[in-house]
């Protein structure tokens, strides 16, 4: 994990993915999600790949899909704290 | 005039084409006066920097998460940004670059899948595809044509 995710200290639900396994597992499996452009940023992780992009709430969690070049993406769980409002204060 | 730049994305240097590929153009477009700058991971820089102990070739060599906070925060931007993809996580940061930048994306695919990963790409960009993964002169081929049209054109 990247330096800034890992300070987050995020649980790993899915690992080594697709960008396209994580879309699909955030979208069947996290019962409130909202769409995001490439590059939004969670505390000071930036979300990257191609639209749709989703960001998951569960309880006070956030579930966003991370990249690493060399390892594919992982789908993480992190305290949403600010983050959530900031997320649902979005325009549609 | 302001001085054309591009961005030479690299990916995981996990496939060996990349290294020499990229500094090739870097070569090619400092001929062409487009000032390059490097991004990619901590061990893709290296490679290219112990490649070329002299700066002859490598200018500015920047941090991937770093870059991407720039453009995303409008402090930056490139003419031209060139991806090197082998991987899914390549396509997804050409996706991110397409989405974020102004710039002119190529997408320069190699390895062992390269014709299959270019069919995964459904964003605006320019799709630079060829199955090199020790012998770099298929990529390079195609890269030729491309870097002749990319110095001509603008944004």
């Amino acid at each position: 994990m990247g330096g800034c995710l890992e300070a987050l200290k995020p649980e790993i639900l899915f690992s080594q993915a697709s960008f396209k396994e994580a879309r699909d597992y955030i979208k069947t499996n996290i019962r409130e999600y909202h769409e995001v452009e490439p590059g939004y940023k969670i505390f000071d992780v930036h979300i990257i790949g191609v639209p749709p992009l989703y960001v998951g709430v569960e309880g006070e969690d956030l579930v966003f899909p991370y990249t690493k070049p060399c390892h594919g993406t992982f789908v993480v769980k992190v305290a949403g704290g600010e983050e959530t409002a900031r997320l649902r204060a979005r325009k549609k | 005039m302001t001085e054309k730049t591009a961005l030479i994305l690299l990916g995981c240097p996990q496939v060996p084409v990349q290294t020499s590929m990229a500094l090739y153009l870097v070569h090619g477009l400092k001929e062409h006066g487009i000032r390059p700058v490097i991004a990619g991971t901590v061990a893709a820089r290296k490679l290219m920097e112990i490649a070329d102990p002299g700066r002859h070739y490598l200018e500015e060599m920047a941090d991937l998460d770093d870059t991407i906070d720039e453009i995303t925060g409008k402090q930056r931007d490139f003419d031209l940004c060139f991806v090197f993809i082998h991987n899914d996580s390549g396509v997804a940061y050409a996706g991110t670059m397409s989405y974020i930048s102004q710039a002119r994306v190529y997408a320069l695919l190699f390895g062992e899948h390269a014709e299959d990963l270019a069919k995964e790409i459904e964003f605006p960009c320019e799709v630079v595809a060829a199955k090199a993964v020790h012998n770099p002169m298929p990529l390079k081929r195609k890269l030729d044509e491309v870097m002749q049209w990319a110095a001509v054109s603008k944004r």
